[in-house]
């Protein structure tokens, strides 16, 4: 079978999947960002010690 | 006498041509180094189910004697337990830490899947929409995933998917390189890019597993199982507590698992099934998708320069596809012809390294669209 007209009908599914791609990763970076955050050792207290 | 020769009037020209192709896979594992783990015992398999009347596998009707290539292709890829366990092994060799300690390069992972719906839509053209995702799927650059979303969508080319996705990863050293000159002038490969190992506490490397896990479970239900094998052998790795086990799946599972993927995954290639003009159509789509992917984390890079004070080397877009190491490491040979003193290897492992997490996402959205 050949039917182009089936590419146009299913960049929906592009469209959809990058987006969702693209939110799922930022989720993921941001969470990544805030356990960086959240877990840092603080320097000062190292220095304390 | 006619015992001796039976047999011989049973071969059939297909089998000869299957024989050259498994050569073929031999001889580019032996010779040319490609993926040797996978392309030999797939080579090896496919001259081993192509011979006539081959009691590696179960031929004829319900009362047929069960082959024993049969009998591991239903028990460990049928029902995807041979990827998903092999993925333990594969989420315990990753390190995180590049990516953890700049999680911006996650970004790059999800532009370079864009091959993967690029191909969607292209093989939608010629194939119904689950074999066309299938077939979309060998732009994940990661052999479990499309053995994984082959199987749940039941496609009737599972095995040319699989040749074509551990083919082409093979082969990113030499598909990658002329695409990524294409996109990019000198002077952008020979941006530099400050790189600053920053501290990654313990928790994070053990939380992020688990979180990742979580998150991807709550979007992407049905490639749970991806993501969390991939992680729990991530957080074996990380966990500190376990170093025993981390080298066990690194190595003994992992090469366990491989041998008998390799020599199953050509259960697959029965001449009536694998030489069709389809499978040259799947190949050709396969290597579409990794153009596209690697088009798409460079492009990515190209359109953030745009807006960034300090320039990224647009060429670590390309690594965003899966093929761990091998896509970093290409990008980090290039940076080094075009300058000798420019190094990328830790952001290019970086942007590879997310790949990986992305393109199991990318199959699980695959999966919630189609299933």
């Amino acid at each position: 079978m050949f039917e182009p007209m089936n590419f146009v009908e299913n960049l929906r599914y592009m469209g959809l999947g990058m987006l969702g791609i693209f939110i799922v990763i930022g989720v993921i970076a941001l969470l990544t960002v805030i356990l960086n955050a959240a877990t840092a050792e603080k320097k000062d207290e190292e220095h304390n010690d | 006498m006619e015992v001796l020769y039976q047999n011989l009037l049973n071969l059939d020209w297909k089998m000869v041509v299957m024989w050259a192709i498994g050569g073929l896979l031999i001889y580019l594992a032996v010779k040319k180094d490609m993926e040797p783990t996978l392309l030999l015992p797939m080579g090896f398999g496919a001259i081993l189910v192509n011979l006539p009347l081959s009691g590696a596998i179960t031929q004829g009707g319900a009362d047929a004697e069960e082959g024993a290539l049969s009998i591991l292709y239903n028990a460990g890829i049928a029902n995807e337990l041979f990827p998903l366990i092999l993925f333990i092994g594969i989420g315990a060799m990753i390190d995180f830490g590049p990516l953890l300690s700049n999680p911006l390069l996650m970004l790059f992972g999800a532009a370079a899947q864009f091959g993967i719906f690029f191909t969607l839509c292209t093989a939608s053209m010629f194939f119904d929409i689950k074999d066309a995702a299938s077939i979309a799927i060998i732009g994940a650059a990661d052999g479990p995933t499309s053995i994984v979303v082959g199987q749940k969508l039941h496609s009737s080319y599972i095995g040319a998917i699989m040749v074509a996705a551990y083919s082409y990863m093979a082969l990113v050293p030499i598909i990658q390189p002329p695409i990524i000159r294409m996109l990019t002038s000198k002077k952008e490969r020979m941006i530099r890019m400050e790189y600053t190992q920053k501290p990654v506490s313990k928790t994070t490397r053990i939380l992020f597993p688990i979180c990742i896990t979580i998150i991807a479970g709550l979007i992407a239900p049905a490639s749970v199982s991806l993501v969390g094998f991939l992680m729990f052998g991530n957080l074996i790795r990380e966990c500190g507590v376990l170093d025993s086990l981390s080298e066990t799946a690194q190595k003994v599972l992992a090469n366990l698992v491989t041998i008998f993927l390799g020599i199953t995954i050509a259960c697959q290639m029965q001449a009536e099934k694998f030489l069709q003009v389809n499978t040259l159509l799947i190949l050709g789509l396969g290597l579409v998708a990794f153009i596209f992917d690697t088009a798409g984390g460079v492009i990515f890079a190209k359109i953030l320069n745009l807006f960034l004070k300090k320039k990224i080397n647009p060429m670590i877009g390309a690594a965003g596809i899966s093929a761990f190491p091998m896509s970093g490491r290409v990008v980090h040979k290039m940076a080094l012809k075009e300058d000798p003193t420019n190094f990328l290897l830790m952001q290019a492992t970086g942007v590879n390294v997310s790949g990986q997490i992305a393109s199991v996402i990318a199959g699980g959205l695959i999966l919630n669209f189609f299933l």
